[in-house]
């Protein structure tokens, strides 16, 4: 009965096509791994992206608890036609991607968040989403709504997407962008790079093992660096941060 | 005339500070005097450029100078333009020099990035000419890429040469905790890999994404005295020596020769005049590179190099943190950051830090000649400064 029911509550098993992995060389000079991933990696994902959840910090809270969620949601099979993923340099996490397919047709965006800041990590990873939904998941359009301005401006601004007021996006309920095959082809070349095939040595050290961002976005301790004053007694943000970091205040 | 000398100084982070533009101000000047024992001043100069606009916040001097507890000390702001920091300092040398006062503070501040990144480069436009240029959309990054192409025309500058600059500040900033960027970059990244036009964009060709500096929010001060003030410090004596400021044609395009800096070279002139010093006496330099192209060109015109041999020395590793002139260590505006009211006070900042030998891994060894350059506008209202240590 339990095996049962637990089959009505599963999605149907997707057949979606795989997204061949591809590399990219960033603005430091390294070289960044896209692929997917396989379902029995995701709790490493989740190891990750846990703490990220008390980064109170360009919205990375949010984004963090989300993307949680959805990736413990492919990964106890409670989400339909999810796919995820990463972009790792040297082995390292450095941003998860994930969306769905809605109809067919129709892809949705879910979530971009960068375990690595700058360099255009996450730009490069929302790119190769895109890609997979136009390209390889023959979608017309992809739904998409960012949950952060760095969101708004990196990928509804830079893309140029299109509104679609009258779509209701499944995340947050707020009124969705679309990215179009026009849009898409516009893109590819200037925000959609990327190398293929990946050497041999790249993809199989990225498969190796996924080792934990060595530099993820963490709280803001120190905003003002050399403002630790004795004199301030009159900052009334300061001290708002000093007796908020002290545990003084909620 | 008394002689000026730099006995307090205090940063923020350059970077995006989410508080009032008179905190912000506020901060570094606490820091400056807990760094010298001074907590009175006679009078107080604050550098800004955007508060009216941006932050919907005037007088800022009345708010720093009683945030800060000086009241009854005088207190003004001082706008110039991105040499707004600068022009403040001159002003307190002034004020100390003519023997008016004694101690005087003078603080900077930019919250900039309350607005948005088009927002704040549109405000930053307002300094160009209202006729000539603003009306057409000309903007800073307009005028520079403009400049950048005559230039390379000319003296044979490369794009890889703005990527060298651009590169070696980036690397500079690393070993600077006050810097808005710590991220190394390479020239494989952002100028030869098939994704380096990806990584880094055309801006306003043929200047890049980062050939161009962030817009940053930030704060710096520094306290200034006469010599028998600043002896009871027991920190190195560090005194203006040479104060030079010039202005040019407004209209960039009317300039009988668009790539000559003349407000830079007569500043600097002026600078190493009062001095009694030559260019070849510094030993370490902050220019004013909001734009790569801006420290090759600012390097000749100061007089480090000759015409058209800025980037030649770049290339040579002249200007690097090893080399015999280093140039922006602190990272620039390139990499440290650039808020604008600030930015002429972070320079003097860099600049007390090296002459102290304060500098920790970025110290140039046996610094004791400093020099800065603050550019307003684009190069229509230039601030320089010689720094000596004494003793």
């Amino acid at each position: 009965m339990a095996t049962e029911l637990e089959g009505l509550l599963r999605p149907k098993v997707s057949d979606a096509p795989p997204y061949p992995a591809k590399f990219m060389q960033l603005a430091n000079g390294e070289t960044m791994v896209v692929r997917s991933v396989e379902r029995d990696e995701i709790p490493l994902l989740l190891e990750y992206v846990q703490p990220l959840i008390k980064v109170e910090r360009d919205f990375y809270d949010i984004v963090a608890a989300r993307v949680f969620a959805e990736l413990l949601g492919q990964y106890v099979h409670r989400i339909q036609d999810q796919y995820v993923l990463i972009g790792q340099i040297n082995g390292e996490l450095a941003t998860i991607v994930n969306g769905r397919t809605l109809s067919p047709g129709i892809g949705v965006s879910l979530h971009t968040i960068a375990l690595r800041r700058g360099l255009r990590i996450g730009a490069h990873a929302f790119a190769a989403k895109m890609e997979y939904h136009m390209d390889y998941l023959n979608h017309k359009e992809v739904m998409i709504v960012a949950e952060s301005p760095i969101g708004f401006r990196r990928f509804l601004v830079e893309y140029n997407l299109e509104k679609r007021p009258q779509v209701i996006h499944e995340l947050g309920g707020v009124p969705s962008y679309a990215l179009t095959k026009e849009t898409f082809e516009k893109a590819r070349g200037t925000l959609v790079v990327g190398r293929r095939p990946v050497p041999k040595d790249l993809l199989d050290k990225a498969k190796a093992e996924i080792l934990p961002p060595s530099d993820p976005p963490v709280m803001a301790q120190d905003l003002l660096a050399a403002s630790r004053s004795v004199y301030d007694s009159t900052g009334s943000a300061l001290r708002g941060l000093r007796s908020k970091q002290e545990g003084r205040v909620k | 005339m008394q002689e000026v000398y730099i006995i307090g100084i205090g940063i923020t982070s350059f970077t995006r500070l989410d508080f009032p533009l008179y905190e912000i101000a506020s901060f570094p000047a606490m820091e400056a005097m807990k760094d010298c024992g001074v907590t009175e001043i006679d009078h107080l100069f604050v550098a800004n450029l955007g508060g009216g606009r941006i932050n919907r916040s005037t007088g800022l001097a009345s708010a720093v100078v009683d945030t800060l507890s000086l009241t009854p000390a005088g207190a003004e702001s001082i706008e110039n333009g991105p040499a707004s920091g600068a022009s403040a300092i001159k002003t307190g040398f002034m004020a100390i020099a003519s023997g008016m006062h004694n101690v005087v503070m003078v603080t900077g501040a930019e919250r900039m990035r309350e607005a948005n990144a088009l927002d704040a480069t549109e405000f930053v436009a307002t300094m160009t000419h209202p006729l000539a240029e603003q009306i057409y959309g000309v903007t800073l990054p307009a005028l520079a890429g403009m400049f950048a192409r005559l230039y390379m025309e000319k003296y044979g500058v490369t794009e890889r040469h703005l990527a060298m600059v651009a590169i070696k500040n980036h690397h500079n900033a690393m070993f600077n905790k006050f810097a808005h960027l710590h991220q190394e970059i390479t020239m494989e990244g952002i100028v030869d890999s098939p994704e380096a036009s990806t990584n880094n964009p055309y801006v306003a060709e043929p200047l890049r994404f980062f050939d161009c500096c962030p817009v940053s929010d930030g704060g710096a001060c520094v306290i200034l005295a006469n010599k028998e003030v600043a002896k009871k410090i027991k920190k190195p004596l560090i005194r203006i020596a040479g104060v030079g400021q010039a202005t040019d044609v407004h209209t960039v395009h009317e300039r009988d020769n668009p790539t000559d800096l003349l407000a830079v070279r007569k500043a600097a002139a002026q600078a190493f005049k009062m001095a009694d010093l030559k260019p070849k006496d510094v030993n370490v330099a902050e220019l004013h590179d909001a734009f790569t192209i801006l420290e090759i060109a600012e390097s000749e015109e100061v007089g480090f190099f000759k015409k058209g041999e800025g980037h030649i020395a770049l290339e040579n590793g002249v200007t690097s943190l090893k080399g015999k002139l280093p140039i922006n260590t602190s990272g620039g505006l390139k990499a440290k950051g650039h808020p604008v009211g600030a930015t002429g006070i972070g320079q003097v900042h860099e600049i007390v830090l090296q002459l102290r030998g304060d500098a920790e891994e970025r110290q140039v060894k046996n610094a004791r000649v400093g020099f800065t350059c603050n550019f307003g506008g684009f190069g229509n209202n230039v601030v320089c400064l010689t720094l000596v240590r004494e003793g």
